[in-house]
C-alpha cells in the first residue's frame, strides 16, 4: 500500500519534542536564574546560561524575609479545606439531584445550573462585604469561604451517580438499608474516580486563584504562595533571581503532587470533561 | 389494610423527601449565600456611588451605567478582552487538537509528552507570569538574546502597547494548551477505530479522515472546549496583573474588564462602579454562550 500523504514518524516526533521544549523551557530558565547571581542574570556579553557558581543564597535571602513556612500553611489549609468541603457537600446534594425524588428538585438544581453560568467575579464584592462585617479577613476561613459549597462540584458528581445502575438501589433496599446507608455504603464508593477529580480540580484552582487572597487577607502573614508572589514582585522588582527563587518555592509543592499524582491529574481533567 | 399500605408509602415518600432536602441542603444554603445573595446585591450596588472609606453610599440610579458607557477606559478593556480571547482560544484550540491528533496514534512515549503539556497547567499563574516577564526583558531577557543571534533587533515585550497584548496571549496560550489537549484526547479515544479502519480500505488520505471522521465525531468535545476557553478567556486577570503596572504605557492597551474591575472595586475602592462593570462583563459572557448555543445546532454532531 502506498501512503505518500502520510506524516513521517520523526517528523511528528521531531514537532512534539520541540514543543514540549517550549512547554518546560520556562520552567528551566527559572531554576537556573534562581541560583544565578544578579550580575550573570543580566549579563548579556557573554550570555550566561548555567550560573558559574550556584547562588543558594538567593534562596536563603527570600525564604528569610518571607515567611515561607506561613505561605506553605495557609495555601495548604485553604487548598485542603476547599478539598474536602466541595468533595462532602458535593457528593451529597449530587446524589439527591440524581437519585431521589423530592419536591423542589428542579428548580434547586436549576440553582446550581445557574451558578455555573455565571463569571465568578460578581460574587467577590458580597463575599468581601461578608467576610469583612464577619471580622473575618486575614484568617484561613476567608480563604476557604467562596469554596465552601461547589455548584460544579455538585454538577460533575450528578453526572457520576447518574451512570451507576438503579438495580444497586433496590438491592440495598431489599437488604434493609435506608436512603442514607444507601448513599454512604454502597453509591459513595463507586463514584471514587468523580471525587477524585473533583478535588484535583478543587485543588488546582484553589492553589492558583489570586484575586480572592489578594483581597481578602492583605496582612503577609495571612496571604497564601500565589498572592505573596504579586506582593514580593512589587517589592523585588529588580532583583530577578529573587523573584525567581520565590517563584520555584511558590510552584514546587503542586509540581511535586503532580509528578505523584500525574495519572489521576490527567485522568481527573479527562473524564471530568467528558461528563460535562 | 389499604390505609396501612397508603400510610406506609407516603411514610416512604416522606421519607426520601426528607433525606432529599437533608443531602442538598449545605449545597443549597451556600449557593444562596455565597451566589445568589451576592447576584442580586451586585445588581444593587452598582446603583450607588461608594464613597471613600466610613463615608457610606450614595443612590445614584443608572449613573454608573452611564458613565460607563461614556468611559474609554471600559471601552478598551471591552475590545482588549475580546482580543484576547480571540488570539487565545483559535490559536490554542488549533495547537491542543494538532498535539492530541498526534498523540491519539500508535506512538512512543505518548504518556511523557502528556505529562509534560499538562505541566504550565499546575503552576501558578503569579510565578509562571514572572518568568514569562524575565524572558521578555527587553535587556536581558533570553528571547530577546536569542533574537540578538539570528541578527534581530530587541523588542520590548512588555512595555510596547503595540505587542503587550500578544506577549500576554501568547503565555495565556502556552499555559491552556496541555488542559484543552487532554480534553481533546479522551474524545478522540470515543470515536471508534473501526471508522478509519472503514475508510482507510476506501482509500481515504489522512487529511481527508481528519475532515470527515474526526472533526464531525469530536465536535462534541470541541463544542465543551470552545466554549469553556471563551469563558475563560473573558475572565482573564492574573498574567494581566501580574505583567502590566497602572503605570505601565501598556496599561490602556492591555487592561482587561476583570482587571478594570478590580482596579475600581478594591484599589479605589468604588465598588459601585466596579459592580456595574462585572455586570457589563456578566451581560457578555451571557450574550457569547447563548450566540454558541444557537451556532451549536450547525456544526456540533451528537452520536
Amino acid at each position: 500500500m502506498v501512503r505518500t500523504n502520510r506524516m513521517p514518524r520523526y517528523f511528528v516526533h521531531l514537532l512534539l519534542v520541540v514543543g514540549a521544549i517550549l512547554m518546560i523551557m520556562p520552567f528551566v530558565w527559572m531554576l537556573l536564574t534562581s541560583f544565578k547571581s544578579v550580575t550573570e542574570s543580566t549579563s548579556m556579553n557573554p550570555f550566561v546560561f548555567f550560573p558559574s557558581v550556584w547562588k543558594w543564597e538567593n534562596y536563603s535571602e527570600v525564604l528569610r524575609q518571607n515567611n515561607f513556612p506561613r505561605l506553605y500553611w495557609n495555601t495548604f489549609a485553604m487548598v485542603a479545606l476547599r478539598v474536602v468541603c466541595s468533595i462532602v457537600f458535593s457528593a451529597m446534594a449530587a446524589y439527591a439531584f440524581a437519585r431521589l425524588k423530592f419536591p423542589g428538585r428542579n428548580f434547586f438544581f436549576g440553582l446550581v445550573l445557574f451558578q455555573m453560568m455565571v463569571p465568578t467575579q460578581i460574587f467577590i464584592i458580597p463575599q468581601y462585604l461578608m467576610v469583612d462585617s464577619l471580622g473575618m479577613r486575614n484568617t484561613i476561613f476567608a480563604l476557604l469561604f467562596p469554596g465552601l459549597v461547589s455548584a460544579f462540584g455538585t454538577f460533575l458528581l450528578r453526572q457520576f451517580f447518574m451512570g451507576l445502575p438503579k438495580e444497586l438501589e433496590e438491592a440495598a433496599k431489599l437488604d434493609g438499608c435506608n436512603i442514607g446507608q444507601t448513599f454512604v455504603r454502597i453509591m459513595l464508593p463507586l463514584v471514587r474516580s468523580g471525587m477524585v477529580a473533583l478535588g484535583i480540580f478543587t485543588a488546582l484552582f484553589a492553589f492558583k486563584d489570586l484575586m480572592w487572597p489578594m483581597i481578602v487577607n492583605t496582612n503577609s502573614n495571612a496571604a497564601t504562595l500565589s498572592s505573596a508572589l504579586a506582593k514580593i514582585q512589587g517589592a523585588y522588582s529588580v532583583d530577578y533571581p529573587e523573584l525567581m527563587a520565590a517563584s520555584v518555592l511558590a510552584i514546587v509543592p503542586m509540581l511535586i503532587l503532580y509528578v505523584i499524582f500525574q495519572k489521576q491529574f490527567i485522568e481527573g481533567v479527562a473524564t471530568s470533561g467528558g461528563k460535562l | 389494610m389499604n390505609k396501612q399500605i397508603a400510610r406506609r408509602i407516603s411514610k416512604q415518600t416522606w421519607g426520601e423527601w426528607s433525606w432529599g432536602w437533608f443531602l442538598i441542603a449545605p449545597t443549597i444554603i451556600g449557593l444562596v449565600v455565597l451566589n445568589i445573595i451576592p447576584i442580586i446585591q451586585t445588581a444593587y450596588l452598582s446603583l450607588f456611588k461608594s464613597g471613600d472609606f466610613g463615608r457610606g453610599n450614595i443612590y445614584v440610579g443608572l449613573d454608573n451605567y452611564r458613565k460607563m458607557f461614556s468611559d474609554v477606559q471600559v471601552w478598551h478593556s471591552v475590545g482588549n478582552t475580546l482580543l484576547y480571547a480571540l488570539l487565545v482560544v483559535p490559536t490554542s484550540i488549533a495547537i491542543s487538537l494538532i498535539v492530541a491528533v498526534f498523540l491519539n496514534g500508535k506512538i512512543r512515549g505518548k504518556s511523557i509528552y502528556r505529562t509534560i503539556y499538562f505541566i504550565p497547567m499546575i503552576a501558578a499563574p503569579a510565578a509562571v507570569t514572572m518568568v514569562w516577564r524575565w524572558l521578555y526583558n527587553e535587556h536581558f531577557g533570553l528571547i530577546n538574546y536569542l533574537l540578538s543571534r539570528i541578527g534581530a533587533d530587541a523588542v520590548d515585550w512588555v512595555g510596547n502597547p503595540k505587542l503587550s497584548l500578544i506577549s500576554i496571549a501568547i503565555i495565556g496560550i502556552w499555559s491552556v494548551i496541555g488542559y484543552n489537549m487532554v480534553l481533546l484526547l479522551a474524545g478522540l479515544q470515543e470515536i471508534p477505530k473501526d471508522f478509519y479502519e472503514a475508510s482507510d480500505i476506501d482509500g481515504a488520505s489522512r487529511f481527508r479522515q481528519f475532515f470527515v471522521i474526526t472533526l464531525p465525531l469530536l465536535s462534541p468535545t470541541l463544542f465543551f472546549v470552545v466554549v469553556t476557553s471563551i469563558i475563560q478567556a473573558m475572565q482573564v486577570f492574573d498574567v494581566i496583573y501580574m505583567m502590566i503596572d497602572v503605570t505601565s504605557p501598556a496599561y490602556e492597551h492591555t487592561v482587561s474588564l476583570v482587571y478594570l474591575f478590580y482596579n475600581n472595586s478594591f484599589k479605589y475602592s468604588n465598588k459601585g462602579y466596579g459592580s456595574a462593570i462585572v455586570i457589563l462583563l456578566l451581560a457578555i459572557i451571557l450574550i457569547i454562550t447563548f450566540i454558541q448555543m444557537r451556532a451549536q445546532k450547525k456544526w456540533v454532531n451528537y452520536m
